[in-house]
């Protein structure tokens, strides 16, 4: 073999081994430094950041968002407690680009449910949308998101009216808008209301996980209606016969329902010692009612595997 | 233009192709359709304004980097090479040399910005499947970016014309951050008071307003950008670029070639 063939041969296969050496040891430097990137904000002020952008404050708002969804993503995934650097990624990204409509409406969606289904802090949801009318006041759904946090979150009525009839007022707002703010008055607070919530939450977005999620709710709320009729029927039935009922069929037998009451998957109610319990719960996760004693949600079942 | 700016703008267009200038698109393909294809899997709702975004701010860093690069040897790699005392022994005036060199460069760009355009389109036809007739709009900020590159190749020209290849890519690319900050310089100035206000408010009219060419941002949004600052701004960068290489053409008629 001549020299200098040897030569690039010699060469070549050094470069493949430094290449495959490089990417193991990054990849052993990424298992020490779990998340780091992701956790860490060099620079925390959003004028500053918007400042460095030379302009370019568009492509690093993008940046900033994706870095926000990947951040709530992960620790969403690791059922967090804490969503520390949330708020303040959404703030420089907002601050970056103050017509990223999305970053106000997921953002909001990500800050305000309590853990582990958000990050449990709806003050800054609703400064987060504040902010984002203040740049954008055409905008009704921002309108409809600052009332939807005020009701269902920090169950402020008077001032989910208000976002609602405010947002109403705005050319292409849609109609319902109206509605939610006549109808608060009279029904905050109920099931009825909070229906008419996510169904407009379900019928405004054209997202699927707002949507799964907004049905999810509704699924919740319909099951929640049931159990609270079923325990009445067991409450009379108790008082009229000082007994426990021994099932469904006797509350039937004893005109208390019309028929074996079924959740909305098909699955009927089960009757435990007087207490009316969902067949799965796992398939409804935000259900407060029907649940067995002692149970536990699956994401509580994976945080206590983690901590074993 | 006369023909002899016309032979030597042709020139520096076929060298710049021949220093593989436009090898940049290949980047800027691979850039964009990686960001067309894997944004969608990585964030929400925005594919459509990665695309803008990043297409368009890789359309003027791209820009700006030839200009600069390729502006700052524009005079010196003739001095170097011996081949501008060619040039110059024709019937060619020193003038017409820089303006020459000017519209070569200024060419490249167009050429380079008008293939990325096209590219832009593309991608964006990926991502959203059609085009809505608010997506005109980025003609607009392409417009503005290529009135940057003219700023931006005057000035390499000017400062190319006095000092060596490396200081003029420092002062091209300091007036570059620096003209991109220029909003904040006239903030400062309204601020301050006195002599330092007649000094920051002269900096700030002295130095190029690469904010005021910056629309990327409000067109991903699909705001139309209203005719009136088309106007002002295309007679901004132009007077701008006349002036940068009128400075040029001063300083070269006057430079000792011996």
């Amino acid at each position: 073999m001549k020299p200098a063939k040897r030569r690039t041969l010699f060469t070549s296969a050094l470069l493949v081994v430094c290449l495959a050496a490089s990417v193991m040891f990054l990849r052993r430097v990424d298992q020490l430094r779990t998340n780091a990137t992701l956790d860490v904000l060099y620079i925390t002020s959003p004028k500053m950041v918007k400042r460095l952008s030379l302009g370019y404050d568009g492509l690093l708002a993008d940046i900033y968002w994706t870095r926000a969804v990947q951040y709530f993503g992960s620790r969403h995934s690791e059922h967090a407690r804490s969503y520390q650097s949330l708020y303040p990624l959404l703030e420089i990204t907002t601050t970056l680009d103050p017509k990223l409509l999305v970053a106000y409406q997921f953002g909001a969606n990500f800050l305000s449910p309590p853990p582990p289904h958000g990050a449990g802090v709806p003050e800054k949801a609703v400064q987060l949308v504040q902010y984002g009318i203040e740049k954008n006041p055409t905008a009704w759904k921002l309108y409809y998101d600052l009332g939807f946090i005020y009701y269902m979150e920090l169950k402020e009525y008077e001032k989910a009216a208000e976002a609602f009839q405010k947002g109403s007022t705005i050319e292409g707002a849609h109609p319902f808008m109206k509605v939610l703010a006549a109808q608060m008055a009279q029904h905050a607070g109920d099931a009825q209301m909070a229906r008419a919530i996510w169904t407009t939450t379900y019928e405004t977005s054209q997202d699927k996980q707002i949507r799964a999620n907004a049905i999810a709710h509704l699924r919740a709320l319909k099951v929640e209606e049931d159990v609270t009729r079923i325990q009445d029927a067991v409450t009379a039935y108790g008082r009229s016969t000082g007994n426990l009922p021994a099932g469904m069929h006797t509350l039937i037998a004893a005109g208390l329902l019309p028929g074996i009451p079924i959740d909305p998957d098909g699955q009927p109610y089960k009757l435990t010692r007087g207490r009316v319990e969902l067949a799965n719960p796992d398939d409804f996760p935000f259900v407060t009612k029907g649940l067995p004693l002692g149970y536990v949600p699956p994401e509580r079942k994976n945080l206590d595997k983690l901590v074993q | 233009m006369n023909a002899r700016i016309g032979h030597i703008a042709t020139n520096t267009f076929r060298e710049a192709v021949r220093d593989r200038v436009l090898y940049n698109l290949i980047a800027f393909a691979v850039l964009l359709s990686g960001a067309a294809i894997f944004v969608g899997q990585i964030s929400i709702e925005i594919e459509k304004l990665v695309v803008i975004n990043l297409g368009l701010a890789a359309v003027s860093l791209f820009g700006v980097v030839i200009a600069i690069f390729i502006g700052i040897g524009l005079v010196s790699k003739e001095i170097d090479k011996k081949t501008l005392y060619t040039v110059l022994s024709r019937p060619v005036r020193r003038w017409e040399f820089i303006v020459g060199k000017f519209f070569g460069l200024a060419g490249t760009l167009v050429v380079n910005t008008f293939l990325m355009a096209i590219g832009v389109f593309l991608a964006l036809l990926y991502v959203a499947h059609k085009f809505e007739a608010s997506d005109a709009q980025i003609l607009v900020a392409v417009y503005f970016i290529v009135l940057q590159f003219f700023i931006i190749c005057a000035l390499a020209l000017l400062f190319s014309s006095f000092s060596s290849p490396l200081l003029s890519a420092v002062f091209t690319f300091s007036l570059f951050i620096i003209g991109s900050f220029s909003e904040d310089l006239r903030g400062f100035a309204t601020m301050s008071h006195g002599l330092t206000k007649w000094l920051a408010s002269g900096a700030a009219y002295l130095v190029p307003n690469f904010s005021a060419l910056n629309v990327i941002s409000s067109v991903a949004h699909g705001e139309p950008v209203p005719s009136q600052v088309i106007l002002y701004n295309t007679a901004y960068a132009l007077t701008y670029s006349v002036m940068a290489i009128c400075g040029a053409v001063l300083i070269f008629e006057r430079r000792n070639l011996k």
